[in-house]
Parts: C-alpha cells; sequence; structure tokens
C-alpha cells in the first residue's frame, strides 16, 4: 500500500504574515485525519492550499502519485469533481440555493458523466436517505432546510460521486449540539463504510475524537504536534497542545 | 513465545502549564508476556499500572524503550499501525466505558467484529450471545449504554473487549463493580481466552480473582522512577 495524499514542506503566505508553513504529513487510504488548534492557526489556510482553493508559495502535493500544484486548471478542476471533494462550513457555500435537493445532488452525477435520468433521481433519492432526508423532501430547494439538514444534502452532494478524498472545514460549525451529534454519527458511518479517506479542520476536540484516527495540531501555522488522535489528547506533549487540552471541560 | 515484549521503558509527564513539573512514573521497564500467560499489575494507586496498560496500547507515549506487541513497536509505530493493532490482534478492557453517543449497546459491542469485516448479521449474533452471557437484559439492547448503572456499563465494555479472539488483551479492574454472579462469568471468560492462547496483562483489586487467572504478579515499585 502507498499513501494517497503527500504533503511536503508546503507554505502559504499572506505578505509578510505566514499563513501556514513547513507542513509535511502522508495521508494513508482509509485514514481520517484531524486538524485542530485556536483560530488563526491556519488551519482553512492550508486546507484551501490542500485542496486546491489557494495556490501555495512553497512545497509539494501529491494525490495518488499525481504532482497536482503542476496540473492545468481543467485537470485539478476535474480531480477536484470526481476524486475529491470539499464539504464547506456553510452550507451554502456548498450547495446551489436555487436548484431542488434531488438537484443538488443529481448534478454532481451528471458532471460525472451520468445521463439517464431514471437512474439519476433513483441514485439522488437514495442518497437522500442515507443522509436522513425524507424521499418526500427531493423537490424542494435547499432553502427551506434546516441548517442541519442543508449540511446533510451537502454531504450527500459531494460524497454521491464516491470521491477518494474529503476535505471538511467544520463540518459541524454552527449547528446546535444535538444537531452535531447525528451529524457525526452519520458522518462517521458513511467515512468508515466507504473506506474514504478525509481530513477535517475544527476546533472542536470531541469531533476529532469521534472521527479522527490522528490529529494535527496547528499554531502560528504551524504544526506543533502530531500523533494518533487518542494519544495526541490523553498525553499531549507540547505545551500548547495540553493547553488546548486542559482548556475543554472533558473530551 | 512472547507476544509482549517490553524493554528498557520509561514514563514521565511534564507539565507544561504548571510551571513544566515532572512527573516521572516509571522507568526501566522490561517485561515479557508469553502466549495464554496472564500477567498481573500489582502497586499503590498512582504506582503506574494503568499508566503500564496506556503505554501498551499505544495511548501514552513511550519517553524511551522498545515495546513489541505480535510484532508490532507501538512506542515508534505510525498511528495507523497501532490502529491495525488494535483493529487486528489487542483487545483493552478499559476501567470506564467510554462510547459514541446515541450507538445502541448491541452495535457498541459488535463494533470491533464489523470493522475486521465480520458480516453484520454474523457479528450481531456474537454480540447479543455475549450480552446474554454477561446478563444484559434484553430490553437495554436497543438503548445507548450512555446512562446505564456501573455494572451494567462495565458488562458492556467486558462484551466489547471479548467478542473477538486476538492474541494480546488488557484488562484493567474487570471485575471491580461486579456482583459474585458476573464476576463468575467474567474470570470464565478470561481463563477462555488463555487457554485459546492469549496474551494477558491485567489489573485486579479482587485478590481472589487474581489468584485464580494471573500466573504471575508484577510489582510496579520494581520500575519506580
Ligand atoms: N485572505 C487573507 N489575507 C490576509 N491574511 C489572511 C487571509 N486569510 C487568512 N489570513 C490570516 O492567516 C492566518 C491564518 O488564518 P486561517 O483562516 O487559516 O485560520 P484558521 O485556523 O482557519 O482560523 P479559524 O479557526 O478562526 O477559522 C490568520 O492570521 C489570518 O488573519
Ligand atoms: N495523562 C496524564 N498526565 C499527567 N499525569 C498522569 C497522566 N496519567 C497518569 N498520570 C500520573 O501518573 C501516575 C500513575 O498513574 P496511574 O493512573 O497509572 O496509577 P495507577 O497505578 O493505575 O493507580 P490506581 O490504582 O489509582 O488506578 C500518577 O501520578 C498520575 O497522576
Ligand atoms: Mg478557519
Ligand atoms: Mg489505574
Amino acid at each position: 500500500m502507498k499513501p494517497l495524499f503527500t504533503v511536503r514542506d508546503l507554505e502559504k503566505r499572506y505578505g509578510s504574515r505566514i499563513g501556514c508553513t513547513d507542513v509535511s504529513f502522508d495521508l494513508w487510504p482509509g485514514e481520517v485525519m484531524g486538524i485542530v488548534g485556536e483560530s488563526g492557526s491556519g488551519k482553512s489556510t492550508l486546507l484551501s492550499c490542500l485542496a486546491g482553493h489557494m495556490t501555495p508559495d512553497q512545497g509539494q502535493v501529491h494525490f495518488d502519485g499525481r504532482d497536482v500544484l503542476a496540473m492545468s486548471e481543467p485537470e485539478r478542476r476535474f480531480l477536484a469533481r470526481t476524486e475529491w471533494a470539499f464539504v464547506h462550513q456553510n452550507p451554502r457555500d456548498g450547495l446551489r440555493m436555487a436548484v431542488s435537493a434531488g438537484g443538488n445532488v443529481g448534478e454532481r452525477l451528471m458532471a460525472v458523466g451520468a445521463r439517464h435520468y431514471g437512474n439519476i433521481r433513483e441514485t439522488a433519492t437514495d442518497w437522500l436517505g442515507r443522509v436522513e432526508i425524507a424521499s418526500d423532501r427531493i423537490d424542494d430547494r435547499p432553502s427551506a432546510f434546516s441548517g442541519g439538514m442543508q449540511q446533510r444534502l451537502q454531504i450527500a452532494r459531494n460524497l454521491v460521486t464516491g470521491p477518494r478524498l474529503v476535505f471538511m472545514d467544520e463540518p459541524t460549525g454552527g449547528l446546535d449540539v444535538s444537531v452535531q451529534a447525528r451529524l457525526l454519527d452519520l458522518l462517521r458511518g458513511l467515512v468508515r463504510k466507504m473506506g474514504l479517506s478525509a481530513i477535517i479542520v475544527t476546533h472542536d476536540l470531541a469531533v476529532v475524537r469521534l472521527l479522527a484516527d490522528r490529529l494535527m495540531v496547528m499554531k502560528g501555522g504551524r504544526v506543533v504536534e502530531q500523533g494518533l488522535t487518542d494519544q495526541v489528547l490523553d498525553d499531549p506533549q507540547h505545551p500548547y497542545t495540553q493547553l488546548l487540552v486542559s482548556s475543554v471541560l472533558q473530551v | 513465545m512472547n507476544v509482549i515484549e517490553i524493554s528498557n521503558v520509561s514514563k514521565t509527564f511534564t507539565l507544561h502549564n504548571q510551571g513544566a513539573a515532572v512527573i516521572p512514573v516509571m522507568s526501566d521497564v522490561s517485561l515479557s508476556v508469553a502466549a495464554g500467560e496472564c500477567v498481573g499489575l500489582l502497586g499503590a494507586s498512582g504506582a503506574g499500572k494503568s499508566t503500564l496498560m496506556r503505554l501498551l496500547w499505544g495511548n501514552y507515549l513511550a519517553a524511551s524503550g522498545q515495546i513489541v506487541i505480535a510484532g508490532t513497536d507501538v512506542a515508534k509505530a505510525e498511528p495507523r499501525e497501532i490502529l491495525a493493532l488494535r483493529r487486528d490482534r489487542m483487545a483493552y478492557v478499559s476501567q470506564f466505558l467510554r462510547v459514541v453517543p446515541r450507538v445502541p449497546t448491541l452495535d457498541v459491542v459488535a463494533e470491533p467484529l464489523l470493522v475486521t469485516g465480520t458480516p453484520e448479521d454474523q457479528a450481531l449474533d456474537a454480540a447479543r450471545a455475549l450480552l446474554t452471557r454477561l446478563r444484559i437484559p434484553e430490553r437495554l439492547w436497543s438503548l445507548s449504554p450512555t446512562t446505564f448503572s456501573g455494572g451494567e456499563q462495565q458488562r458492556v465494555n467486558i462484551a466489547r473487549g471479548f467478542i473477538r479472539q486476538v492474541p494480546v488483551m488488557l484488562l484493567d479492574e474487570p471485575t471491580a463493580s461486579l456482583d459474585a454472579t458476573n464476576r463468575e462469568t467474567v474470570l470464565s471468560l478470561i481463563e477462555e481466552a488463555k487457554a485459546r492462547g492469549t496474551a494477558i496483562v491485567g489489573i485486579f483489586h479482587d485478590e481472589a480473582a487474581r489468584d485464580r487467572v494471573c500466573d504471575r504478579m508484577i510489582e510496579m515499585e520494581r520500575f519506580a522512577a
């Protein structure tokens, strides 16, 4: 087996300010990595660089042996639509609000070549079911959905094409606690069943404890500690990680 | 054959945010456990018994030394190697149950089998059998164990630990809050695992239990730092 996603010495600056720097890791097939750290520590910057939304100033990114930074824009877009998925914190950024729920999911299938209307609708219905959206809501627009439903719809839209690598930026942020727990359960089940690799940015240590196999802790744009999730949370080595872990009640 | 081989392991905790206080817990631990053998850890509260278990589980990071378990050195292994070890070769019955909220007891118990690819009906059957044997009333199976009594939670934890047959088991006070009948069941489960060749490291405050299942006792004092 080989790593699915390889990152070396990644750096992004905003003028003289560091966005993130000196980031290296290998992500293996089926592995879920969490990225935690205080506000402004560079988590979103790093994720954007990894997902190709931003161009890093330095470093290398390889996906399945392919040099992502050397790809042409259309090549990279195709990759992002087929083998990758990105779940935004705000479902409005990841959904088309003027299109029906079924359309939001079906559109992605069409983008990868599905043409048969009946099959597309059937798959879309199946996926709405998997994210616990009743099939009689298939023709409603996402604007008629609650925040939690919108987030589940965004997840269905992103996973329907069977990606191999999913990026998520605060997927449960902005949702109330009970809705969060349900979404996490769902994500956990989907990630396991589909054998997905994922990189999840969050400030919530309970979320990473539940979802992530391994954890990366960032501060000031740098990775200060990484390792097995429960080991980093239960036996943190770096002063900053110790502070982070001791500041929350119980995870 | 030794399934667990610990050599020269030390462990200290440095509390960076409390004046960088250093807590030396143990040093120069060397210990091996053979297939089918059960080793008990002895020592006062705070002596480091649970810490040693957690080092074996890969939950705590060893400061130095080697901890080779069924072919993997957990002191140096990558996260995915430790996860593979936990999935295929090692089980840990911790002192307290920690579960994902909302997941029914039956699924909590079946999960270790499901993640190794056992068909769902088979895994659920095994979970039902073990829950029955540990006398968890059937009406509780569909509920999350988070609201169960201490003894019920412990038995769920034990069922989860014993559902797979693995070469290595870590047992932290497995009989602590159990009545005589359930205690007897757990001791039989341990004896059956030993007979299958499982290497066990355990902490038992219960002296009679210790005498019955442990082949050897290790005083943590020996490793005092
Ligand atoms: N477009 C930008 N222009 C200039 N500076 C930026 C820009 N985006 C981010 N930064 C800065 O880069 C640093 C890292 O920001 P980033 O958004 O990656 O943090 P974060 O860890 O995602 O924080 P949060 O948890 O608040 O979302 C911050 O100092 C931020 O102010
Ligand atoms: N994560 C941790 N961070 C800091 N110190 C720790 C941590 N875990 C354990 N310790 C310290 O290590 C020492 C050994 O604790 P441990 O829990 O291993 O004791 P024990 O022998 O299991 O005791 P008991 O019989 O009370 O369960 C204690 O001083 C404890 O405070
Ligand atoms: Mg951010
Ligand atoms: Mg203990």
